[in-house]
């Protein structure tokens, strides 16, 4: 199963944010989505998910057109993780999984024993079913991330899209999504991820995907791609790369 | 399931029940616990009472659609209310916010003013409630944005201003004597008047409203979360949004079009019903039914006898409503955000 999007113009009905754009992306593989505020990361990532219509071109799912599945037939294939937010309502953390499970349900249906049979599943596999019962205000920024990484498992999908998903995490939590990432893409998902830090694309992607001004940069494996001169020509600043001796490398700002 | 639901909605049931007795035992002419379940039985089983006709009466013809009509004007505005809530993702949000009560009240001042009868006038409060709900949300779909929950709110903001405008014109062009206190008296809510031919137009639409309303619960929660999220979780969000702003409208204008204007119901409720069984609007959503009827109930039966006159019950429901929402705001704060 593959998502696809092909000669895409993308932006508002107001504006246009990135023409010309191709993207692909397999099951089981990582892409990092990475470039400078502004550059069209979000917007891309809600076109790709159906949220927004194209200008032009189109996205192919499953050899399918996108915006011929319905709203409930893309959830179960395409799963959306936002940047984490907080929420009005006090629900509880299963709750918020068992969402999760909305578009395997009917218009009025409650979620079933196989729902939190799955929820629970969900919960387990990020080690969080001790938070279960509760309210998801009251958790962790990096607990929370990790149950809304839950929910989309939930909604039992080919496809996890995440909207920067290590933002506003601390250190040790930002290393555990991105190990999340990869168990992720093992158990047979493709990933698309945005990021700030070419670190983590290093960490967590297989491949990488440059763009600046709505436009493509740079595309290929995270090796090959994510080079000091590219990311100075992505961020338009200075940047320093360090190898260490066994050959893994890191790159640090300024 | 998280933290039972039980206790909580026992809580209610209980307000309910004390709600129903106070209702029907407290008054300047006072009945029995006794009375009244001789009456109801009698009246199921077709036996005869045994109780003097004029408790009877009392029972039957004066307090118990009185009681009846409170109970679902309640329950009505309190599900309406948790439904906008959760819809508007603020809980701050009140049956109200989408013009209704504006444009009930342009209605029902409007069949006063050109000295309808009283059906005319629960009619024109019904459509004007329906209307202005309509005429929102048509501007604010009108306006493309990408936050269209804001658009609908500054929308119904803008337009019950506007409506309320009317509302004053109407006033100032009234004839002080008659018609001028008849509209201050429903624009301040009452039950005084509602009778057994209330019933039927009022049970109806709320009982439709909340029959969609309920069956849609489960929804609701997805509902609350950010438009983008809930359609990413598979929910066509345009459709799912329309019904149950037409069910709560419904609910809404059926109350507001029989008991005249009553704020702060639908505010309060939805606050102490989420603080009871929790935010999930699977159970929510009965809990604040009940709770808002019984609600409601306690406070028509203070403003029946606490003082020689009857208090409007607006002003009820503000005096008490304002110092305990302030009291819940220092509360359960943690909870919302």
């Amino acid at each position: 199963m593959i998502l696809e999007g092909k000669g895409l113009t993308i932006g508002y009905s107001d504006r246009v944010v990135g023409r010309g754009l191709d993207v692909r992306l397999e099951k089981g593989e990582v892409l990092a989505l990475l470039g400078p505020n502004g550059g069209g990361k979000t917007t891309l990532l809600r076109t790709l998910l159906g949220l927004l219509a194209p200008h032009a071109g189109e996205i192919r799912l499953n050899e399918k057109r996108l915006s011929f599945y319905s709203v409930k037939e893309r959830a179960r294939v395409l799963a959306y993780v936002p940047q984490v937010h907080i929420g009005t309502f006090a629900f509880t953390v299963e709750t918020v999984v068992l969402m999760g499970r909305i578009a395997h349900g009917n218009l009025f249906s409650r979620p079933s024993a196989h729902d939190h049979a799955i929820a629970a599943a969900a919960l387990d596999r990020f080690g969080i079913a001790h938070l279960a019962q509760r309210p998801y205000t009251m958790i962790s920024g990096g607990e929370r991330q990790l149950a809304l990484l839950a929910r989309a498992l939930a909604q039992e999908p080919s496809f996890v899209v995440l909207d920067e998903p290590t933002a506003s995490l601390d250190f040790g939590n930002q290393g555990k999504v991105m190990g999340e990432i990869r168990a992720l893409a093992a158990s047979g998902h493709g990933v698309l991820f945005t990021t700030h830090d070419p670190n983590h694309a290093l960490r967590a992607a297989d491949r990488a995907y440059l763009l600046r001004d709505g436009t493509r940069i740079a595309e290929g494996p995270v090796k090959t791609v994510l080079t000091r001169a590219q990311l100075e020509t992505l961020y338009h600043a200075p940047v320093e790369q360090i190898i260490a001796s066994s050959g893994a490398s890191a790159f640090l700002p300024g | 399931m998280p933290r039972s639901a039980l206790p909580g909605l026992f809580i209610a049931l209980g307000v309910l029940v004390a709600g129903l007795a106070f209702a029907f035992l407290v008054g300047r002419f006072p009945v029995a616990l006794g009375d009244v379940a001789h009456v109801l039985w009698s009246k199921a089983s077709g036996q005869p009472s045994g109780v003097p006709a004029a408790v009877e009466t009392v029972i039957l013809q004066v307090r118990g659609p009185r009681v009846l009509a409170a109970a679902m004007v309640g329950a009505a505005l309190a599900v309406a209310g948790t439904a906008f809530q959760g819809l508007f993702r603020n809980p701050l949000v009140s049956p109200d916010i989408l013009g209704a009560s504006s444009g009930a009240a342009l209605g029902a001042v409007l069949g006063i003013y050109f000295s309808l009868g009283v059906f005319a006038i629960q009619g024109f409060a019904f459509l004007g409630g329906l209307v202005a709900v309509i005429a929102v949300y048509l501007i604010g779909s009108a306006v493309t944005s990408r936050d269209p929950i804001l658009v609908l709110v500054l929308t119904g903001v803008v337009v019950g201003a506007l409506l309320g405008a009317g509302v004053g014109l109407v006033k100032y062009l009234a004839d002080p004597y008659n018609q001028l206190p008849a509209m201050t008296f429903w624009l301040l809510g009452s039950l005084a008047a509602a009778g057994i031919s209330d019933l039927v137009p009022l049970f109806g639409p709320v009982a439709a409203g909340t029959f969609v309303l309920l069956l849609l619960r489960w929804r609701m929660n997805v509902m609350s979360l950010p438009e983008e999220e809930a359609r990413a979780l598979g929910v066509a969000t345009g459709p799912l949004r329309v019904a149950i702003v037409a069910a709560a409208t419904l609910v809404t204008s059926a109350s507001v079009a029989t008991a005249g204007i009553i704020g702060w119901v639908g505010l309060v409720v939805p606050h102490l019903a989420r603080s009871l069984v929790g935010p999930d609007f699977a159970r929510l959503l009965p809990t604040a039914a009940i709770l808002g009827g019984g609600y409601l109930l306690l406070i028509d039966t203070l403003a029946r006898t606490a003082a020689s006159i009857e208090i409007p019950l607006g002003i009820l429901t503000a005096v008490i409503g304002t110092p305990f929402f302030i009291w819940l705001l220092a509360q359960m704060q943690r909870s919302w955000s």
